[in-house]
This record gives C-alpha cells, sequence and structure tokens, in this order.
C-alpha cells in the first residue's frame, strides 16, 4: 500500500485513503464542439502510459477530498512529487520524502 | 520426437536420455519476413500459426525475458467464451474450439480442462445481466445455461447457498465447455511446434526501437542483441504494448496495471469447477496439483512493478471466505502479480495501425489467456494478408475514433 | 510408547507437564515445549509423510518452517482441522490429534507408493507428453473422463477442510520508528540498540520462544555469560522496556511498498481453548520507519542418491532436537558435511551418548577449529568424502561413503546428519526490490544494496560469526534509530568467547551424481525433483532458472524451495556448464511462510463482510415481513406479502392499491447532492444534459447525466430551491458514481466556477407518497405549504414541515400517479413514514416496494438506469433526447454525440412489446429477433430490458431495446425463452395514460 502525500493535507497518508483519477494533465479542449473528432478522441481514450515518471491523479476521498496531482515511477512505484490540481508539472521532479 | 505414451516408456527404459530440445535456440537472423515481438503465448500462438497454417515460416518471436514469463504464466487460467457482445463471443468461442483440440494440435498436452465456469448471482440485476447473457449466448451457439441455487449446490458443493448471507447466490450462468488449461504447457506448446515449423524462437533479446523507412513503413526492430530487419511487425507486448508502440511513435488507448493472483497450499480435491462472482469480486478453482487457485484484483494505479498492495490480497480474500467458507483455514502459498494492459472498453485490441507494417495485438486486460489460441490465429491471418480477420475487424484500433466500442465493463454495470 | 530417543537436558521443555497426544490414531506421550516434530522423534517415530509424486516414505529433515517432509493434519473438533501443517511448528498441546497426510490406506503400506517403482516414466514433465489420445474419443475426451481425475485425486496434499471455520482472526494497522524481524543474535542486538536510542520498536520472531540459534548454543558466551543467559537477560530487559514490543510467534512474511511489513502472529493452541474469544491469529499490517532484517540463514541439505531416506537430517536441526528438546535423532549417526557448523552438531550429540561414527566431509580439507575440536574430542574425521548410497527404505540403516583416510566403507547408523552450508534468508529483502549480489567466495545471494529503508544483520547478510553477528545487529539497530530521527548511544563492544568461526559450503550436486541418470538424488523433496529433473530440463531446453522450475517444479512446494533453490540453481549451473549468476534466481514472492486465508480477510466475514446499509424505515418494514433485495450496499424492501401471498400477488395488489387510492415507497436509498453556490445552475448545466438557468426556484426538471463518451450514466430529479441552490436526486446505486462525477469536473475542468457539493443522503429519509389519494394522505401533517395544483404542481419543490418536523416535499412522480416525496431528517422518517402510513390505510392504502415501483414505472415507460441501460446507451436510444438543452454550447458528453457511432442510424431503440398472448411474461434479458427461429450465431435485433405481469393493464409488459425499433412499431418480433420464441408486438414503450393526466390530478 503506497503512502501518498496529499498537498492539501501536507501529510502522508496511506493509499486507501485516496482514489487514483488517471493521468494528470489530460486536459479537456475548452471548446469541445471546436475540435476534430481525432483530438476529442485522443482526449477521451489515449494515454501515454509510460514505463518510468508518470504524472496522475489521486483524490483524498477519505481525508480533504480534493483532486491533486502525484509524479510516480512506474517501475519502482516510487513517489517524486505531490502538487495540487492546476499547479504546472514540477520540471525536474524533486525526489520526495519517503 | 512425438510425444505419446509409447515414446514416454521407450524414454523411461533409457533414462529419458534421447529427449530432444522442444525449442531450438538460435542467433538471431539479419531479417525475417514477420518479427513477432514477445514471446507470450499469444505471440508464439501467432508464430505457430504464420508457420502452419499461412505459409510464413520466416518469422522470428523476440522475447526479452523467457518464454511465457509475462501474463501467460501469471494468470488464473480460466476459459470461457460465454460473453455478451456478439463480437466478443465469436472472438472467444473460436479460441475455444481451438483450445478443445489443441493438445491434439500440438502434440503437447495443455491439459485443457473443461469443467465448467460458473458465474454467481447474487440479486435481481445480477440476475438480469446473467440472463441476457444466457439468452445472447444461446443465440450464437455458445453454451451457457441458467442454474437455480439448488443447482449451483449439486454442482459445486462446497458453495454456501443460505439465503440469510449477506450476499446469497440466487443463481449462476454455467458454461461446461469452460474450465482450465495448464498455462505454460501452451506458451511451451506452441513453442515447440513452431520452432518445427521454421520459426526462431529468441529469447533474452530485447526490442529497443522500431525502424522506419522513409515512407514511414516498418522497415525492422532494434534489439539488443543487434537489429533484425522485416517488413511486417507484429506486437504482441502485453503490459508493455504502450511502450512498444511508442517506439514506432504511436499513442494506445490503453492503462497498465498490476493484477494479482494467489494459490494455496495443495490440498486433495475439493472443488470440481471454476467459480466466478462479479459482484463481490472474487474467483477460484482448484488446479490439478491442489492449490486452490484464486484472481485478486488490480492495484488502482499503473504500474510494471509486478507487485501490488497487500489490501488487494486481503479484499480478495474476504470474498472468498465468505463464498467458501470451508477454505478459511487453508493458507496462501504464493502471491504475485502480473502487469495487464486495459483498453476503455474492456475489449482487445487486434490489427492493423496507422504505421503501414506495423500490426497490434493487445489489450487484452485480465482475461487473456482463455484467448489464446484465437488471439494467435487471427492475428496471424491479419499479419499474413495485410488485413484484418473477419473475427478480428470489429476490435480494431479505429473504435478508439468511431466510439464503436465493444463495452464488455458497461454490460455489467450495476445501477438503479 | 516409551519416549526411547529422549536424553536428559533440553531447554524448551517443561519436564513437569507431560502431555498426551496422538499420530495417526496411535497414542504417545511428550512435554509442553515439544514440537509435534521433536515429540514424534523422541517417541522413534520415523516415518511422517509421504512425498507428492513417488509417495516416497519420508521423515523430518528440519527442526523449523522450512520443513519440507512433516506436514500433517491438525484436527480440534468440528470445523477446526487444518491441513499440511510443519510438524516442526506445531506446538504440542495435550489430546493433539495428528494424522499424516497423501498415504493410503496408511503411512507404512500406501498403495500410492507404486509409483516410485514407475519412477523413470514420471520424469520432469512427463505429463505434457501423454494422457492426450486417443483421439478416436473425441478431443481431450481421455483427459477429461479419465487421466484428470486421476491425477488430481493422486495429487494435493494434505485433506481439504469441509466445515466453516468457527475461529476468529484480527487485522491490525500499527507503526513503529524500527521493526526488527527476528530475534536471534544479529535482531536482539539491533532491538536492544534501537531500544536504548529511545526508539519505539518491535521485535517478531516467527518461533514460540524468540532466541534463534542462541537456544541451542551450548558453548559459547557474550559479554561474559553463557550464551543462553545472556538471551534470557537480553529478552528480559527489552520486556520491560516501555518503547519494545516483542510479538513471538510472528512472521514477517512480506515487504510491500515504503516499508509496509506484513506480519502474522499465531496464537498458541492452549490459549484459544482458554479463551474462545481470541482470534487464533492476527494480521500485523506494519507501517515501518526503519526495518532491520535479522532473518538468518537456512541449513542446505546435500544432494546425494537416496538423499530423502528418514533418519537423514540437517546437522543444526539434529543439534536443535538435542539441546532444545532433550531428543537424540539416533543412536550412532554419520555425519556428512561440507560445513564446519555440523562439527558442532557432532560434539554436542557425543557428549550426550551418541555414537558418532564418523565425520564425512565433503571437502580436501578439515582444519578449522571445530574440526580440530571433533578429533580432539576423539570423533573420526575424514575429508574428500563422497556418498555413494544409502541402505533403508523406511529408516536409514547403513551409509556407504567414500572418505579419506579409509576409502570407500559401508557404515551402519540410524541416523545421518548432512549440512552443505548455510543459505542466508533474504527473501524479504528481496521483496523490498533490493537486488541480491552472488558472493562467489561464500556461494551465496547476498543483500546488496538495499532500496527500501531497512538494513540486513546476521546470518541473513552472510555474516555468520556470532561476534560478527552482534556487533552488525548492533550497528544497524543503532542507524536504523537515528535514520529514524532518534539518537542512539555509542555503538557497545558485544564481546564472544566460545563461538569459533564456521566456514565452508557446497552447491548444487556432486561430480558423481550429475549425469547419473540412475540416482534418485532429491532436489525438493516435497514435489519429488531429482537431479536428473534438472538436467532433463535443459536437455529439452529449458534453461531459463524459471523454466526449469516450472517444468520440474523444483521450488514450488509448500517450503517455496527454501532447501531447495540454490542447489536446483547451482544444478542448472553445472549441466549448463555456465555460472549461478548467468542463470539467474527465481524471484521472491511473498510470503515468505503460508499465511492462513482467514488472517487477510480478518474480521470481514458475515455481517461485518460488507456492512449493508439500511434506511430509517427498515426495521418498520422487517416488521411488517417486507421481503428485502440488495441493491449496491442497500436492503430495499422488495414487496410487503400478506398472509399466504407471494411476491406476484403481492405485488399485484400493491399496484393496484397504488393506482386506485395511495401507496407509501422508502425512497431513503436515492442519491441526494446539495449544489449550493453562486454558479450551482451553470454547474448543473455543465453536467448534465438539460439546461437549468431558465429553471425557476421551487421547480424540478427531470436531469440526466452522461458520461463524457455520450452515453446516459445516471439521472434524478434536480428541484431549484433557490437561485444559488439545487436539490439533486440521483439513482440509489449511482450516487458515489455522480457525486465523484461531479467533484472531478468542479475541481479540476470547471474550476472557474464557485460551487459546494455536499452529499446528503444518510441526513434526508425520503418517502414516496403515489396515487391519486397522495394529496389527502399527507394533507394532515403538512404545515406551510398549499398543496393545491395551482400553487404546487407537478414537478415543484417546497420546503414546509411534516409532523412537526422540517421536511423538503418534492411533487414528482414514478409511478404515473399523483405523488410526492417527502423529505424529512432521517432521525424523523421512521415517526414521519408510521403517521403518513396510518393515514394511508384510512384511504385504503399500503406500503409497496421496490418491485412493484418497477412495475408501476415501467407501465409507464419510465426507465431505470442499469435496466434498460448498460452504459452504452444514448438518450436518443430511450426517446428521451427531447431532455437535452440544445441551446447550450457544451455539456458532459455532448461533443461524443457526434461521433460515428453515437450518431449512427439504426441504433437500438426503447419500444415497448406486448406478448400475443397476455398471460406469457417475457424473460429480462431474453433476445429479440425478427423470425421464430433464427438460425444459430445470427445476430438479435435487441433484447428485453423489464418484463413484468401488470395487474393495472391485466396482461404483461415489456420493455425492449430493438434495432431501429421505433420505426417497427406494429411489426411481431419474437423473445427468446428456454423453451423456443414467443411473438409479441412492438409498441410505444408506454402502456398507461400516455398523456399522463393522472400526474396533474
Amino acid at each position: 500500500m503506497l503512502l501518498i502525500p496529499c498537498p492539501y493535507c501536507g501529510m502522508e497518508r496511506p493509499e486507501i485513503e485516496f482514489r487514483h483519477g488517471g493521468e494528470a494533465h489530460v486536459v479537456r479542449p475548452p471548446d469541445p464542439s471546436a475540435v476534430t473528432d481525432e483530438a476529442w478522441t485522443d482526449y477521451l481514450y489515449f494515454r501515454s502510459n509510460p514505463k518510468g515518471v508518470y504524472a496522475e491523479r489521486w483524490r483524498h476521498v477519505s481525508g480533504c477530498g480534493r483532486f491533486f496531482n502525484v509524479v510516480r515511477d512506474t517501475v519502482s512505484d516510487r513517489i517524486l512529487a505531490s502538487y495540487r490540481a492546476g499547479e504546472p508539472r514540477p520540471a525536474a521532479p524533486v525526489e520526495a520524502r519517503r | 520426437m512425438r510425444f505419446s505414451f509409447l515414446n514416454v516408456v521407450r524414454q523411461a527404459l533409457s533414462n529419458n536420455e534421447g529427449w530432444p530440445e522442444q525449442w531450438a535456440s538460435p542467433e538471431p537472423k539479419a531479417a525475417y519476413d514477420v518479427v513477432i515481438v514477445g514471446g507470450g503465448g499469444h505471440g508464439l500462438a501467432t508464430a505457430y500459426y504464420l508457420a502452419s497454417q499461412l505459409g510464413v515460416a520466416n518469422v522470428a518471436v523476440l522475447e526479452k525475458g523467457w518464454l511465457g514469463g509475462g501474463n501467460t504464466g501469471r494468470n488464473t487460467t480460466i476459459l470461457r467464451s460465454n460473453y455478451l457482445w456478439e463480437e466478443s463471443a465469436a472472438l472467444y468461442e473460436h479460441a475455444l474450439k481451438l483450445w478443445e483440440g489443441l493438445s491434439a494440435e500440438l502434440n503437447y498436452n495443455v491439459m485443457y480442462s473443461a469443467r465448467g465456469v460458473m458465474m454467481l448471482a447474487h440479486n435481481v440485476h445480477d440476475v438480469q445481466v446473467i440472463r441476457r447473457h444466457v439468452h445472447a449466448n444461446r443465440l450464437a451457439g455458445v453454451d451457457n445455461a441458467w442454474l437455480t441455487p439448488d443447482e449451483v449446490k449439486a454442482f459445486c458443493p462446497i458453495l454456501n447457498i443460505s439465503p440469510d448471507i449477506r450476499y446469497p447466490i440466487v443463481g449462476a450462468a454455467l458454461q461446461r465447455r469452460g474450465g482450465t488449461a495448464r498455462h505454460d504447457a501452451v506458451a511451451w506448446g506452441y513453442a515447440r511446434g513452431a520452432s518445427a515449423r521454421g520459426v526462431d524462437i529468441i529469447q533474452n533479446c530485447e526490442v529497443t526501437g522500431i525502424r522506419r523507412d522513409a515512407a514511414g513503413a516498418v522497415a525492422g526492430v532494434e534489439t539488443t542483441r543487434g537489429p533484425i530487419a522485416a517488413r511486417k511487425v507484429g506486437v504482441v507486448a502485453a503490459g508493455h504494448s504502450s511502450v512498444v508502440m511508442a517506439m514506432a511513435g504511436v499513442r494506445m488507448p490503453l492503462d497498465s496495471y498490476p493484477l494479482q493472483a494467489l494459490v494455496s497450499e495443495p490440498v486433495k480435491p475439493m472443488m470440481p469447477c471454476v467459480v466466478m462472482s462479479n459482484t463481490i469480486h472474487a474467483y477460484m478453482s482448484q488446479s490439478d496439483k491442489g492449490e486452490m487457485v484464486i484472481g485478486a484484483g488490480t492495484d488502482a494505479y499503473n504500474s510494471y512493478s509486478q507487485t501490488g498492495g497487500l489490501h488487494i490480497a486481503n479484499h480478495t480474500l474476504e470474498a472468498i471466505c465468505e463464498l467458501f467458507p470451508a477454505v478459511r483455514r487453508l493458507r496462501m502459498l504464493r502471491n504475485w502479480g502480473g502487469i495487464v494492459d486495459v483498453t476503455p472498453d474492456r475489449s482487445p485490441i487486434i490489427g492493423l495501425t496507422a504505421v503501414p507494417g506495423l500490426y497490434v495485438n493487445c489489450g487484452w486486460g485480465t482475461g487473456g489467456f482463455k484467448a489464446t489460441p484465437g488471439s494467435g490465429h487471427v492475428f496471424a491471418h491479419t499479419i499474413a494478408r495485410g488485413e484484418p480477420h473477419r473475427l478480428a475487424a470489429p476490435f480494431a484500433l479505429d473504435r478508439f475514433r468511431s466510439g464503436r466500442l465493444i463495452d464488455e465493463a458497461a454490460a455489467a454495470a450495476v445501477a438503479h | 510408547m516409551s519416549q526411547a530417543f529422549r536424553v536428559p537436558g533440553g531447554v524448551a521443555l517443561d519436564r513437569a507437564r507431560p502431555i498426551s497426544f496422538t499420530f495417526d490414531g496411535v497414542a504417545y506421550a511428550g512435554y509442553e515445549g515439544d514440537t509435534l516434530a521433536s515429540a514424534l522423534l523422541a517417541n522413534g517415530v520415523r516415518i511422517v509423510g509421504r512425498s507428492y509424486k513417488y509417495h516416497r516414505p519420508r521423515g523430518i529433515v528440519s527442526a523449523g518452517p522450512e520443513e519440507p517432509n512433516a506436514l500433517v493434519g491438525v484436527a480440534r473438533g468440528p470445523g477446526r482441522f487444518t491441513p499440511n501443517l510443519r510438524a516442526t511448528e506445531v506446538e504440542l498441546t495435550d489430546g493433539l490429534v495428528a494424522t499424516s497426510q497423501n498415504r493410503w490406506p496408511s503411512l507404512r503400506f500406501d498403495i500410492g507408493a507404486i509409483s516410485d517403482l514407475l519412477a523413470p516414466l514420471f520424469g520432469a514433465g512427463f505429463y505434457y507428453k501423454t494422457f492426450m489420445g486417443p483421439n478416436w474419443l473425441g478431443p481431450n475426451w481421455a483427459w477429461k473422463r479419465v487421466y484428470e481425475p486421476v491425477v488430481r485425486r493422486a495429487a494435493g496434499l494434505g485433506t481439504a477442510p469441509t466445515a466453516p471455520d468457527p475461529d476468529r482472526y484480527a487485522r491490525y494497522f500499527d507503526h513503529c520508528d524500527v521493526l526488527v524481524v527476528g530475534a536471534g543474535a544479529a535482531g536482539l542486538a539491533a532491538a536492544r540498540a534501537a531500544a536504548d536510542s529511545g526508539a519505539d520498536v518491535v521485535l517478531c520472531d516467527e518461533a514460540a520462544a524468540p532466541g534463534g540459534s542462541l537456544l541451542a548454543e551450548t558453548r559459547a558466551t557474550i559479554e561474559g555469560r553463557p550464551a543462553r543467559d545472556w538471551l534470557a537477560e537480553t529478552l528480559q530487559a527489552l520486556g520491560a522496556a516501555a518503547n519494545v514490543r516483542i510479538l513471538t510467534r510472528t512472521q514477517a512474511f512480506g515487504c510491500y511498498a515504503q516499508n509496509f511489513v506484513g506480519l502474522s502472529e499465531r496464537l498458541p493452541e492452549p490459549a484459544l481453548i482458554a479463551d474462545p474469544t481470541l482470534p487464533r491469529e492476527r494480521l500485523w499490517q506494519m507501517r515501518a520507519r526503519e526495518v532491520v532484517l535479522a532473518a538468518g540463514a537456512i541449513e542446505r541439505p546435500l544432494v546425494f542418491a537416496d538423499n530423502d531416506r528418514p533418519g537423514i537430517l540437517l546437522a543444526e536441526s539434529a543439534r536443535r532436537y538435542l539441546n532444545l528438546y532433550g531428543v537424540k535423532v539416533g543412536e550412532r549417526v554419520v555425519v556428512v558435511t561440507a560445513h564446519d557448523s555440523a562439527y558442532r552438531a557432532a560434539l554436542d550429540l557425543a557428549s550426550a551418548g551418541v555414537a558418532v561414527a564418523l565425520i564425512a566431509d565433503l571437502r580436501d580439507e578439515a582444519s578449522g577449529p571445530l574440526p580440530q575440536a571433533a578429533r580432539a574430542a576423539g570423533i573420526e574425521v575424514a575429508v574428500k568424502a563422497s556418498v555413494h548410497a544409502i541402505r533403508g527404505r523406511g529408516r536409514i540403516e547403513a551409509v556407504r561413503l567414500a572418505a579419506h583416510p579409509g576409502g570407500m566403507r559401508t557404515l551402519a547408523c540410524d541416523a545421518l546428519l548432512m549440512s552443505g552450508g548455510w543459505t542466508p534468508s533474504v527473501h524479504l529483502f528481496s521483496q523490498a526490490r533490493g537486488k541480491l549480489a552472488f558472493d562467489a567466495g561464500l556461494e551465496a545471494f547476498r543483500p546488496g544494496p538495499p532500496v527500501a529503508r531497512q538494513r540486513s544483520a546476521g546470518a541473513c547478510n552472510a555474516t555468520f560469526g556470532l561476534q560478527e553477528a552482534l556487533a552488525e545487529g548492533d550497528a544497524a539497530g543503532r542507524a536504523a534509530a537515528e535514520a529514524a530521527g532518534r539518537s542512539p548511544p555509542d555503538p557497545r563492544a558485544i564481546p564472544v568467547e566460545g563461538a569459533p568461526p564456521a566456514a565452508g559450503g557446497t552447491l548444487g550436486a556432486p561430480l558423481h551424481v550429475l549425469g547419473d541418470r540412475h540416482a534418485r538424488a532429491f532436489v525438493d523433496f516435497q514435489n519429488d525433483v531429482c537431479v536428473k529433473d534438472v538436467e532433463l530440463a535443459i536437455q529439452e531446453g529449458y534453461r531459463s532458472i524459471e523454466h526449469v522450475k516450472r517444468y520440474t517444479t523444483t521450488g514450488m512446494a509448500t517450503d517455496q524451495g527454501k532447501l531447495s533453490n540454490m542447489n536446483a540453481l547451482a544444478i542448472a549451473a553445472a549441466v549448463r556448464r555456465t555460472s549461478i549468476p548467468e542463470v539467474g534466481l527465481t524471484t521472491f514472492r511473498p510470503p515468505y511462510m503460508p499465511v492462513t486465508f482467514g488472517a487477510f480477510a480478518g474480521p470481514a466475514r458475515d455481517d461485518l463482510f460488507d456492512p449493508a446499509r439500511r434506511t430509517p424505515i427498515h426495521a418498520w418494514a422487517a416488521e411488517r415481513g417486507a421481503a428485502f433485495e440488495d441493491v449496491g450496499q442497500w436492503k430495499r424492501a422488495w414487496y410487503f406479502p400478506r398472509r399466504g401471498e407471494g411476491m406476484r400477488a403481492a405485488v399485484a395488489r400493491e399496484g393496484r392499491t397504488v393506482r386506485a387510492g395511495v401507496g407509501l415507497f422508502d425512497a431513503s436509498t436515492l442519491g441526494k447532492i446539495e449544489v449550493v453556490g453562486r454558479d450551482a445552475a451553470l454547474f448543473l448545466e455543465r453536467m448534465y444534459a438539460n439546461a437549468f438557468k431558465k429553471l425557476e426556484v421551487g421547480r424540478c426538471r427531470y436531469g440526466l447525466m452522461l458520461t463524457e463518451t455520450g452515453y446516459l450514466m445516471d439521472d434524478g430529479v434536480i428541484g431549484r430551491l433557490a437561485p444559488d441552490r439545487f436539490h439533486v436526486t440521483t439513482t440509489t446505486g449511482g450516487a458515489a458514481r455522480v457525486l465523484a462525477q461531479m467533484e472531478d469536473y468542479l475541481q479540476t475542468e470547471f474550476t472557474d466556477l464557485e460551487v459546494w457539493l455536499t452529499s446528503t443522503t444518510e441526513q434526508w429519509a425520503t418517502i414516496a407518497v403515489q396515487g391519486p389519494r397522495a394529496r389527502d394522505t399527507i394533507a394532515p401533517f403538512v404545515e406551510g405549504l398549499d398543496l393545491s395544483n395551482a400553487a404546487f404542481p407537478h414537478m415543484s419543490v417546497r420546503d414546509g414541515k411534516a409532523c412537526g418536523v422540517p421536511a423538503r416535499v418534492m411533487r414528482v412522480s414514478f409511478s404515473g400517479e399523483l405523488g410526492y416525496e417527502i423529505n424529512v431528517g432521517s432521525a424523523y422518517g421512521l415517526d414521519v413514514w408510521k403517521a403518513l402510513f396510518a393515514e394511508a390505510e384510512k384511504h385504503g392504502g399500503c406500503a409497496y416496494g421496490t418491485e412493484t415501483m418497477h412495475v408501476l414505472r415501467a407501465e409507464k415507460g419510465y426507465v431505470i438506469v442499469g435496466q434498460e441501460t448498460d452504459g452504452t446507451v444514448t438518450l436518443a436510444d430511450l426517446g428521451l433526447d427531447w431532455a437535452i438543452g440544445k441551446a447550450k454550447a457544451d455539456f458532459v458528453g455532448k461533443r461524443s454525440l457526434r461521433l460515428a457511432e453515437p450518431a449512427r442510424e439504426g441504433r437500438k431503440q426503447l419500444v415497448g412489446l406486448l406478448t400475443e398472448d397476455p398471460t406469457v411474461v417475457l424473460e429480462e434479458g431474453a433476445q429479440v429477433t425478427a423470425t421464430a427461429t433464427p438460425p444459430t450465431g445470427s445476430s438479435a435485433l435487441g433484447h428485453i430490458t423489464s418484463s413484468y405481469p401488470s395487474a393495472t393493464l391485466g396482461r404483461s409488459i415489456a420493455l425492449a431495446l430493438v434495432a431501429g425499433g421505433r420505426a417497427r412499431v406494429g411489426e411481431k418480433l419474437f423473445a427468446s425463452t428456454a423453451a423456443g420464441a414467443v411473438a409479441a408486438i412492438v409498441t410505444a414503450p408506454c402502456f398507461f395514460d400516455p398523456d399522463g393526466k393522472r400526474l396533474h390530478g
């Protein structure tokens, strides 16, 4: 069970308090009617799914209820950064406290 | 050498010293007609059918580790074909028919055991969904029958059918031709058959790049054992499909998750069939060796780590012990994880891609083992002919552009 | 039988407490403190089990949890039979009933042993090569009908339990600064150092008595005291420290991400008998800041022909039986070893009066202090030894070996002690993703740099000397405490005397065994894997160690290769003429030792498995004899049968009552969300397909929520309470999903909106009052609201009072009748219900359940999400596209409606179906086809989504999704049944009051 740092609560909490929300920074087109089918289905279905560093959304459902983002290495499952929704992905993730 | 009882006896008399290698391990050649990326069951089956039925024997199967080391060797070996949508039922039924003759076809005992797969209904909604499956399957020519609780108990006596439990069993669907098979044997049997027909099986050979020519078409692969030229490359990399496809610049509608499974210590026979419950997320069967084989859930997050959280096993065993109260004192012997590639509609992707010469077969999620022969067969046709096999056509990648999904997940959705 | 092999001594025993027990029905005696294994050995019982494949007689090999042979079933009353327990771990209790396994009819005379005679047939993987035909019987017939049943009966170990387990299991989460795994020398030193630093320490050990190798130590002194005294003092000091917890009988079985360690603790049987409320086992899920692994090492067997005969056991285990339990494993023993440690065993056994016929050392010389001590004690030592044959089947009688000096000779003996050296227990380190490095000098895999915050100390780190292990433990404990933020004291010197270094070891099989296809030299005892099986696997191309393992099954038995893996690896390397690291190592997976399913499941059973949600009115319904159905986690009243009524009669009566008068329905399970804020209307416009901006305060709208992919996800009535406040209802099963989708978009997409969402599902009890007399029923109780049609029309909402308590009254209908839903605080729900019910009865009314609710809405053609829909149905399919706010630029799911598939012609559409025979009720899920006898494999036009007998209409009705259905009204189609197709006519999906006049009554 992962220990996930919630940037709103300011502490690490066990994974069962959270719900995974899929890949982060997948932006819904601001005007969906203006985009092509391809762009729209890219948003709906296509994901990077990398083996390595990955930005993902979590929601602290059994805590503050907020969505936030985590950068995690999908090979080691090590969490490298945790930041609030809407903040940019850290360019070079600082290694988080284990 | 042919596998037969006679030869087992003959070899026993000469201390088993005469058995040859079951497959050759050649050095990779510079070029092949077709390169298959991934030496699991699906990839090896693809190569086998290319060589045995389609006259394409100049084929290499490249495996980064050992044959069958991915999900082929990590699943709970359940076979069935009673899917809801006719496209799915047709594909899985094709596979099940091949399973029925596979030991003879490969001359390798894959231990296909048609012991019956029972899917339990616990509430009114389950009954509606499962009966819909039964009716749809009957029309499609796929065997699937509705059982009353008493019939459920007769078929699997260790189930608790008391109406007073938290999730009582109110009925079940039974596919009698469903069952299990010996997972490793499938990979090995296909490898032996393919190798005998001229396919080069190359282990410890990781693909690191996909080469494309000036026109953008596939020209071959880069590997840890040097470049290999091929005009057709079939990617059958399961949990790593996104990674391999990214080498050709192709983005996929996939997420990879660790899926856990576990077995108990072996005991004498205690259940004769496979039992699944979607509602309480439990499924179990007993291997020929006597281990209770239990499928657990996926972890919540994308990962390539092949290890999952302890809470997943806890949750699974809560459900198993509730359903089968007699197993509570059995002990978990082994718990492992595989990486499954999951599509948005929980159906696989089989077919061509936007890159000429690049073919993909992935997205089998948590249920790919049962499809192994059918998947390999239709994929071999698709590669050889350069166009989708009839059964594979609905599973093309472009369904995620048209929205014509084959939503097996939605079919089990609960609401109201 | 007397305890013929019992000798004086045995620190674990309480000789004042004799115990009687039975094994295979024969009564034996032992002492408190014995294990079943030690007591059986004391009684001279040598055959304790049969092997898996060849049914060879097997004896006890080890004294610990690595035991592969001595597996027994233990029974203690109904439901308390446990198979496959290791006799070396079963603590002896008075009256214990143990039975051997995998034999028939008895352990001595086992019919299955015939397979041993046919062993050449049963080489590695033989079953892949046969049992397939004959094919003229049909594909797979013989395997299914003949071979597999035989294989299954022959396989398996213990008998399967059949009765539910009455015992309890507990599950905890816990935290500590430093978790020390293993309470041997290194672990104790580590725990002491960490404890002295003030750290919160947990020390766990798999054995009943902590101490590891120190328990059997007779010669060494630590800090000037005999080792066992030091052990007692250290344990006492640790036990007295407030910041230390010692968990005995506790196995650290799994190391998960970020030092999350699974521990399984078993409670001793006498404690369970004395206090039945105690759990049988506890699962500790320990989050440790730092972990010190001091898991020790496991002695390796030697590989030679017939090395599995009863009486052949590990040397250190023989020493433990002697020193812990006062048991000599034989009268006259031969020691065969490649490691100095076996000399310690020989010396201790000789001191106890056992004749040590010879120590045969496999090495070229044996010159260390321990061999010298053995020679000095008068024990004959020979080197360059090789074992060539074992005589005796049920028990070793003699060994034929070659050694220098002495050459080839046969030595009579009743026990053979073997040692191939020691394998560090690196399982947990490896599970935590630490990389192992092969140390060619030690011939062992040892921990490399850790990945997790872990340190390895002592034998599991390949540090075998007692003094070195203590020092390493002390250092690891201090470093762990410091890393956990504590201030450790200075390093402590822990002087040791009388523990001369012990070295040596061998891996794999000797040359004369390799290549000998006649030798039955076992690598994996339990799974009956011999050297020749490993050779055969490689001969057949199974080169990777994972392939060797899977093809031969070596390392896959219940001991998971603790004794066999390193030997198998070395043999594979030798056969392939390559190095051990080149062959690779199989992955270490949890659990380290088998762990009871019940411990994982913990208290989650029966009512606690998945706690049911019940409404405030549940108890009333139960009292009235309602039948309940499960909907998600909720228990909902399904129907209210009166005396003698079945479901169908009850539902018919309830339905007629609602249509004719009034009925009460408990709708409390509906999801309720209060949506509040400046932009609440705008937010709902984006989340739902409908328009909301212009919805007047006090009015309601039927809201339809789509997935972003364009399909109907949920529905419910939404009422506007104020310009900035809405009461949103959802389906029972969809409440959490809807709120999650709302939060997701609010927090991450529509971040410009000022809206707050609050679930109020549990806060409101909701009572639906439906029927022409609904107004009359609620009027006496409602205060402050004008219930007239003009003032309170259909699809309105008002806040007022009911029965004197605040109430939110909605005029809505899911029955097609005049209807109200009265929401009151949950605490008032039952009282308000009772008052309304008493009033309804005056009007001839009744309570009705979900089944009648379903029938009434189906008569009206109202859809149920999850029944008419399955996640692949659009609003247009259902004929609900009128609800879409056409003017809206965007809402969730809108863009997807333009994709090819949702916009496709010919999609399945919701229609009604009326069977030609009105008494026939179609089956939900039945397939709809154009002809009565569609050919197998043809496509269906659609399927039946809902089907009921309708009392109102006096006939059956059905709803269906049918391709191009709306254009087929009037057509005759066919629905499948088990007995053949049934004809039905397509209609509009509304069977009753199509103009909706009754809603406005």
